[in-house]
């Protein structure tokens, strides 16, 4: 065993790189502020120029918030899927959470058109995007786990998740076919992600929420350590398997699911942040990888919405291009290592 | 006799074993009766498809008996909740464990789970009760090693380890000596031995190896298609009870040294 203090080094080295990370992004934009003033508005002096300020504290600081939690909680959430499936490929792009936030946020959008009446009631305000995009996807997770309940083969399950994906994809299409193309334009803006678009009171409710879901992973790192060993095993340790299975499902949902709502389905970082954290501290156990994927996770997020920035300039690459680009490498890469990989 | 004294730890009444679905029974053992008392080592042997693995099934709570009770300590294993029969029930299974990635010693520390607090942090009693575990098992030196390093035969002894750090009265093995060579096979058993001796667990597991069961058992269960028996092995065999175990064209029972032997 890795003593704890060499855990305990690690985590705090991985911190201070978070908080430069964080620093180096919120410096990071189409307008250059120096690093002094960037300081000053943090702590509420005066900068050189008010609008610095206001970019700093009403675009910037909700922004790299926003991509930690992002970060933080995809990462999560895609450990747990992993855990629970025992597949190191699960994820929740995987088995259909942001696809099943797609069919609700298309629905909403799209759909106010073909449907009327009862959606025409609802706006189509942040909120009930937030709320489709939150029911959507847990409809979904619901329907694969119920499925997977029956059938106890992992590769099945992966498969039924992409069935699960294939058909709403298909339902979006058929949606997209009716809609008109300022309705289309909009899905397709939600479906590039974006890390910027939460007020302070947005981010509060967001917040809220993760919480919640982060307060229920930490409540399962016991029961995923014992799945570690296989259900059977699980059980004879005194598990509630359908119980934890639950809680887990929930916190994923919770996660994934907002942070979709949020910041629209952001690809990969569920699948390859966890996967790199295991390669790097070499280890299965939750009480370890949880906190080190958060670290990864929201670092990585961070980096790739300093990128996404093109700083100096006053194009915003879709954050979703970039995650890709960054994650499917590192997937390729552990597929190529498949036979050392330990999962 | 000095099995009276002992305490049983666990007992079936009238139990038969098998699959029900919606439309039919599959009975695979009907009426047995078995007591485990304390301190011992018992065997389960029996041809394959015979049904040990059901009857190890049905004793670990994995599928419910088609009729009759299981008891541990006196009292129905249907009203343990989940968390107490972890406490007086311990398994080593045949299955592979999905992720190799922890240390041996997170390993054998999992097995300390019924105990722990909500989030499974270790008190000083429970790193006492892993490094006990290790010591008894003799891989102290493994400790820190990732499970997928070590060989079949020191991932059993692991494993063994994690069974013995839940601290039940009852261990339940499911053939724990399949995958390894005939040293490593006498070693995993004499192991079994030495514990229900040193910790008086009672240790019961499936087997192939006739041989060995008969000279380490204390007690051995004998599953045919018409019968389970358990008994001493001394008695089994003067009941002539291994004769019939097989069927007799190709090996045949010789009880002088108490083996199997090929018929020429």
């Amino acid at each position: 065993m890795i003593s704890n203090k060499t855990y305990l080094r690690s985590f705090i080295i991985l911190a201070l790189v978070l908080v430069l990370c964080f620093i180096l992004n919120i410096s990071l934009g189409s307008v250059y502020i120096p690093l002094k003033d960037i300081f000053n508005s943090i702590i509420g002096v005066a900068t050189e120029q008010e609008s610095w300020q206001y970019i700093i504290q009403n675009y910037r600081l909700p922004k790299a918030f926003t991509a930690i939690l992002v970060g933080s909680g995809l990462g999560i959430s895609g450990l747990l899927m992993q855990t629970l499936f025992r597949n190191p490929l699960a994820g929740p792009f995987v088995l259909g959470i942001s696809s099943g936030a797609s069919l609700g946020v298309a629905l909403i959008i799209l759909g106010s058109s073909l449907f009327g009446g009862a959606f025409a009631l609802l706006m189509i305000s942040k909120w009930s995007i937030v709320i489709a995009a939150s029911l959507g996807s847990f409809l979904v997770l619901m329907s694969v786990m119920v499925v997977s309940l029956k059938i106890r083969d992992t590769m099945a399950i992966l498969i039924i998740g992409l069935m699960f994906s294939s058909i709403t994809a298909a339902i979006v299409s058929v949606l997209s076919y009716f809609g008109s193309a300022q309705q289309l334009q909009q899905y397709i803006f939600w479906g590039f992600g974006s890390l910027g678009n939460l007020s302070w009171n947005e981010l509060g409710i967001f917040f809220i929420i993760y919480i919640i879901g982060m307060v229920l992973c930490i409540s399962s790192i016991k029961s995923l350590n014992s799945l570690l060993l296989g259900e059977n095993y699980a059980k004879s340790l005194g598990l509630n398997i359908k119980k934890s299975r639950l809680t887990i499902i929930i916190a994923t949902s919770l996660l994934a699911g907002t942070i979709t709502a949020f910041a629209g389905p952001i690809a990969f970082i569920g699948l390859a942040i966890p996967h790199m954290t295991r390669q790097i501290f070499n280890t299965s156990n939750h009480k370890i990888l949880l906190p080190a994927v958060f670290l990864f996770g929201a670092m990585v997020m961070l980096i790739c919405d300093s990128i996404a920035q093109v700083p100096n300039s006053d194009y915003t690459l879709p954050i979703n291009a970039i995650t890709s680009l960054i994650g499917a490498p590192v997937v390729i890469w552990l597929l190529v290592r498949k036979r050392k990989m330990i999962f | 006799m000095k099995h009276i004294q002992k305490h049983i730890i666990l007992n079936t009444v009238g139990l038969s074993i098998g699959y029900s679905s919606k439309k039919e029974k599959t009975v695979i053992a009907s009426d047995i009766n078995i007591n485990l008392h304390q301190g011992e080592l018992i065997g389960l042997i029996g041809a394959n498809g015979i049904g040990k693995s059901t009857l190890l099934r049905t004793l670990t709570n994995v599928q419910k008996p088609l009729l009759g009770s299981i008891q541990i300590n006196g009292k129905n294993m249907n009203d343990y909740q989940a968390i107490d029969l972890a406490k007086v029930l311990s398994l080593v299974l045949t299955e592979t464990m999905p992720s190799k990635n922890l240390t041996v010693y997170e390993l054998v520390a999992l097995g300390r789970q019924p105990y722990t607090n909500w989030v499974g942090s270790l008190t000083k009693e429970d790193m006492k009760k892993v490094n006990e575990a290790l010591g008894l098992t003799n891989i102290e030196k493994l400790k820190n090693k990732n499970c997928y390093e070590l060989s079949d035969g020191q991932l059993q002894k692991a494993m063994i380890a994690r069974a013995l750090a839940q601290d039940t009265d009852l261990i339940i093995l499911d053939e724990p000596t399949t995958h390894l060579d005939m040293y490593h096979k006498a070693y995993i058993l004499k192991l079994l031995q030495k514990l229900a001796q040193e910790t008086k667990k009672t240790i019961l597991f499936s087997s192939h190896e006739i041989d060995l069961a008969i000279q380490l058992c204390d007690t051995i269960i004998v599953m045919t298609s018409d019968q389970v028996i358990s008994d001493q092995p001394c008695h089994l065999i003067s009941k002539g009870i291994f004769n019939n175990l097989f069927p007799k064209d190709l090996i045949g029972f010789d009880e002088k040294t108490g083996s199997f032997r090929v018929i020429k």
